[in-house]
């Protein structure tokens, strides 16, 4: 169901004229108020005045993720600490974590989106929604929470962890809508199937699941282990949290992004050159109706490709493709660029191979070497060595073809990989740079 | 005349076995046959219990990757040139053997071996025909 059809169907002109005025009133608050970006205009020889033109964004330069470590804690906001409603933050597994605010203003924004990425993922108000992603500092809780309520529906607080108790209470209270992250879903399925319990006799219909890459086959998997349709969620706290883009259940090929909120770019990682549509590249927001705490062409590290055709949902709004890895997860493998979701992919292709991976790099001898482990579950396994074997040799030479990078297949038993409750480990880096 | 056989799938880590073994003796399983094919990565532990169904529950509840495989028990004299003779009419009837391993019955005084064969069907009428005696599933598990 499309809730906001004024705006998710606007045409391409109407929808630009909104985003130019949107986009230049943003700039010229945050230069009133963000020391930051009065310092990075400046730098770049630029005023709020000389942004007439959607197209004169790209002048502007980036901000990383780093500018935002740096304001740590209140450094970006652009309002007053007295307005400031709610804080959020970004887990910092790679040094400091990265403070997020909100107005009153933002929070009901942000409700509002969460509840139209609700609804395009199959939630009406008569649903009840199983909301499994964590709450806390973390966006993904509370913005679903928040989104469930503004759009009328029932929202069951479970929050992530101890998977039991959630078994009992989707058998109990019946929930239609689960929101997860992808891998979380998977584990429901394999703790409800040791319980004996099984999806067919639960009432889940759709469910919503983000905050983690994942793949086609994944979704097949989660589809066929949860007897739901699932759709893809995206979004960042530094942006807003959940519902920056959502997959619409009918057509399920693509996010459709809030273009009246965020202006989407693909860059290419390493000029920041703005590339065109269909191109494989970094993308970068603009938030253009948040109060608290506005982005200017901030680099999400997110690997993707925007998607202009027309979707069948009847939606205008532009279309990400899945995010396919992250620009800071790339590895540079004896020259070659790695994403772990490329493997993902080989893996995927091959019948029978569960996405259950992990990559092990290590450099032996000043040589990086690649381990690819995989687990072997039953439809792969066999009584026979040679075939096993055969496996190796095939997942080796794949990889080897399509990436051009050599790698050592270990197949290791199910479970041996690290599958936190929250969000999967796939990449082990031992080498010292 | 098919012997149901369990396969594991073992990484090649100290230990590995014996906890398989000590596993289906908690559960009080008798393990009839079992042979290890291993790489330098891993290996495939094939057995022959005496309660499949049991050990297949057991050993998944435990996290293993189990598989099921139909194999061909073969009474074999026990003089020399007993297994040369069966090979040779495996082979002149061109039916290759993926693998096999002996079997100890805790009685009587001939050897039993277990094999893997692809086309297991022709297998057992070539043996039968050349009087070879394939011991029936249902006796294996508990001879
Ligand atoms: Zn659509």
């Amino acid at each position: 169901m499309i809730l906001d059809i004024g705006f998710e169907t606007m045409t391409r002109e109407d929808l630009e004229a909104v985003q130019l005025r949107r986009l230049r009133s943003t700039i010229e608050r945050v230069y009133t108020h963000v020391p930051f970006y009065v310092k990075k205009f400046k730098s770049a020889g630029i005023r709020p005045d000389d942004i007439q033109s959607l197209d004169d964004l790209k002048r502007i330069p980036f901000t990383e993720k780093q500018d935002l470590r740096d304001n740590y804690p209140y450094g970006m906001f652009a309002v007053p600490m007295d307005d400031i409603v709610r804080i959020h933050a970004s887990s910092g597994t790679t040094g400091q974590a990265t403070v997020v605010g909100y107005t009153a203003k933002d929070v009901n924004t942000w409700a509002e989106l969460m509840a139209r990425s609700l609804a395009a993922g199959g939630a009406t108000r008569g649903d009840i929604i199983h909301n499994a992603y964590g709450y806390g500092l973390f966006t993904g809780g509370l913005g679903v929470h928040y989104g469930a309520e503004k759009l009328g529906a029932c929202v069951i607080p479970v929050s992530g962890g101890n998977t039991k108790r959630q078994i009992i209470i989707m058998k109990d209270f019946g929930p239609t809508i689960l929101t997860a992250t992808p891998s979380y879903a998977l584990h429901l399925a394999e703790v409800a199937e040791e319980s004996g319990i099984s999806f067919e006799d639960l009432k889940f219909k759709y469910g919503i699941f983000g905050a983690e890459p994942w793949s086609e086959r994944m979704r097949e998997e989660i589809e066929r282990k949860l007897n739901l349709t699932a759709v893809d969620i995206y979004g960042l706290s530094e942006v807003i949290g959940p519902g920056v883009a959502i997959e619409c259940y009918e057509a399920k090929k693509g996010l459709h992004i809030f273009e009246d909120h965020f202006i989407p770019e693909i860059i290419d990682p390493v000029t920041g050159e703005v590339l065109p549509y269909g191109e494989r590249g970094e993308l970068v927001f603009t938030s253009i109706t948040k109060e608290a705490f506005p982005v200017i062409r901030y680099r999400t590290r997110d690997i993707t490709s925007l998607n202009p055709e027309p979707c069948m949902c009847g939606r205008t709004h532009i279309r990400m493709n899945r995010v396919s890895g992250r620009s800071d997860d790339m590895l540079i493998i004896r020259g070659v660029n790695v994403f772990p979701s490329q493997i993902e992919s080989i893996l995927m292709e091959i019948e029978g191979v569960e996405p259950h991976y992990q990559l092990v790099v290590d450099r032996e001898e000043n040589l990086d070497v690649l381990k690819v482990m995989v687990e072997v579950g039953e439809k792969v396994f066999s009584d026979e060595v040679k075939r096993l074997q055969k496996l190796e040799t095939e997942i080796t030479e794949n990889i080897k073809e399509y990436l051009g990078v050599s790698v050592k297949v270990k197949l290791v038993e199910p479970k041996t990989i690290t599958r936190s409750e929250g969000k999967a480990v796939r990449v082990i880096d031992n080498r010292k740079m | 005349m098919r012997v149901e056989q369990l396969s594991v799938f073992l990484e090649n880590k100290a230990g590995r076995l014996a906890e398989v073994t000590s596993i289906l003796a908690e559960a009080n399983i008798n393990i009839r046959a079992l042979s290890l094919a291993d790489t330098s990565d891993f290996g495939v532990l094939r057995l022959i219990v005496d309660n499949n169904q049991k050990a297949v529950d057991t050993l998944k509840n435990r996290g293993f990757t189990i598989g099921k495989t139909d194999v061909v028990a073969v009474e074999v004299e026990d003089r020399p040139g007993g297994l040369h003779k069966i090979l040779e009419i495996l082979n002149a009837s061109k039916i290759n053997v993926e693998y096999m391993y002996a079997f100890v019955p805790s009685s009587g005084d001939k050897a039993v071996m277990i094999f893997r064969f692809d086309a297991i069907d022709e297998a057992v009428k070539r043996l039968t025909e050349n009087d070879v005696h394939v011991i029936n599933g249902s006796k294996v598990y508990t001879m």
